[in-house]
């Protein structure tokens, strides 16, 4: 995979990763609703190091005129990466191929779920903010939308979660980091639809078998659950309270 | 649009005359105001400072650069700023707008006419220097861009690190201390509407207003100023409001402490 230079030790001599987490073991994920005051709906959540914060606006007009349907709203997602958003050098603004590529995928993981026949000539706009990243962006991306997207009152057929599965030192290991990620054998994100376990978003790169393929599935679907919990948890604080307040950002979210 | 102007325009002035402001603030009081310095851990310096229910986020990275040609002993600072779209519902993905780019200059200029930052210090050897790059995120517009992103922008670098460079290159996440600071800038911004100036303007006041300044000021000098839209200024207004400006900058500091 992307990485250069001499290639780390990725497991540690009793078996735990670097970060000292075991196999199957997740980084601590917290997701707040409703941080922001302009947008209909939004989501700041907070997985290991990665910080993602999603705007959603809509439905509302859908410009250019020409994109438009008369049969369905538009989903339009838009992952960008902060300029300073990683450990490494500053980056420019603006998109990138790969923001690109995963705008378009996240986008099209949500036509699935999103009632959007409801409403016709609409765009849905889902803005997608990393502000910190720490390897498993796209997943956490999703994770956030959807949070994002339940809290605009979006119609959804379900709430989707997603999750990364890899591969390191010839292992599978859930939740991937930056160095497992740069320098494992294999990357492997996957979204859900926890109703019904379909598989919303797929993409993976490196060598994997057929044994490892479905092994991974079952890995990331366990994962997943847990982590849908955490986005059903968030949705009922917000929802629970009849009109909440416009809250500051980030009420101990950014520590 | 126009019409719209015209209605908060009106709406603005009939409230002033009473001597008031929809929000009940007085016309020379801040909302509500907090930065918060460290939020993020990736980046060298960051904070985000909150004007009511303005947000504005700030982060900084370090690169190593080649100086510019008139300047080759002195390092690089640069001041981007991004309406990221999930901030408004008026701002929209794509290149930076006027008023992004306007945002950027003008805390680039209070910040770098302050001299808070050393940037001979930044100089590494012939040809290399290290680059600076201040990025300010809208999260949040409710008006007065201006001097949350000062405040925020302040406060990154009041939390920046200095980092540890070896054989050319930054070791990330190691460093030598923090990033030394001479003095610290923050900016008031005045709207004006009708003969009234209004500190802090909301974003309905900005819709409605024919004019604003901008003042940044370090405790003994003015380091930026910026004049924006169609209004006209006299001079006792101006010194009016540098006066103010000195005053509120106080008040400011203790929000960066």
């Amino acid at each position: 995979m992307g990485g250069s230079g001499p290639k780390p030790k990725l497991l540690n001599s009793d078996g735990s990763r670097l970060d000292g987490r075991k196999l199957e073991e997740m980084r601590p994920i917290t997701i707040e609703a409703r941080v922001l005051n302009d947008a209909d709906g939004s989501c700041l959540l907070t997985w290991g190091r990665n910080k993602v914060l999603v705007g959603v606006y809509g439905p509302r007009e859908c410009i250019p005129r020409h994109d438009q349907s008369p049969y369905r709203a538009l989903i339009k997602c838009r992952y960008n990466m902060a300029p300073f958003c990683s450990l490494e050098e500053h980056n420019r603004s603006g998109p990138s191929r790969r923001s690109k590529e995963l705008s378009k995928v996240i986008s099209e993981a949500f036509e699935n779920v999103i009632i959007a026949e409801a409403y016709p000539k609409t765009q849905i706009d889902v803005y997608i903010e990393v502000l910190q990243s720490d390897g498993g962006t796209r997943c956490a991306a999703l994770t956030a939308a959807a949070v994002a997207l339940a809290d605009a009152g979006i119609p959804m057929k379900d709430l989707p979660v997603a999750i990364a599965v890899g591969k390191i030192e010839g292992k599978l290991a859930v939740d991937l980091f930056k160095d497992e990620d740069n320098f494992g054998e294999s990357d492997n994100p996957i979204a859900f639809a926890p109703r019904n376990w379909e598989v919303l978003l797929y993409q993976a790169d490196g060598l994997l078998t057929r044994d490892e393929v479905e092994q991974g599935l079952e890995l990331a679907k366990e994962a997943a659950k847990k982590v849908h919990e955490v986005q059903v948890e968030a949705l009922k604080r917000v929802y629970e309270k009849p009109h909440p307040p416009s809250v500051p950002l980030a009420t101990g979210m950014f520590q | 649009m126009e019409i719209q102007k015209q209605l908060k325009r009106d709406f603005l002035t009939t409230l002033l005359s009473q001597g008031k402001r929809a929000d009940e603030r007085g016309k020379m009081d801040y909302r509500t105001t907090k930065v918060q310095k460290g939020v993020l851990q990736n980046s060298e310096g960051s904070a985000l400072c909150n004007l009511g229910k303005t947000q504005v986020l700030c982060g900084i990275k370090f690169d190593i650069a080649t100086p510019f040609p008139d300047r080759p002993k002195e390092g690089v600072l640069a001041t981007g700023a991004e309406f990221t779209p999930l901030g408004s519902h008026l701002f929209e993905p794509g290149p930076p707008s006027v008023e992004s780019i306007e945002l950027a200059r003008v805390v680039d200029r209070g910040v770098r006419s302050s001299n808070a930052v050393d940037l001979q210090s930044f100089f590494l050897e012939e040809g290399k220097v290290l680059a600076l790059y201040l990025d300010l995120y809208v999260l949040d517009h409710d008006g007065n861009l201006f001097d949350a992103a000062t405040l925020a922008a302040m406060g990154a670098l009041q939390n920046c690190i200095m980092p540890k460079v070896e054989g050319g290159k930054i070791i990330r996440n190691e460093n030598k201390g923090s990033l030394p600071l001479a003095t610290s800038c923050v900016s008031c911004t005045f709207a004006k509407v009708d003969a009234y100036h209004l500190l802090d303007p909301t974003l309905d006041e900005e819709k409605g207003m024919d004019g604003r300044l901008t003042i940044a000021t370090t405790p003994k000098h003015m380091c930026a100023a910026q004049k924006s839209g169609w209004a006209g200024y006299t001079q006792k207004d101006i010194m009016e409001l540098v006066d103010i400006s000195f005053a509120k900058g106080d008040e400011l500091r203790r929000h960066l402490q």
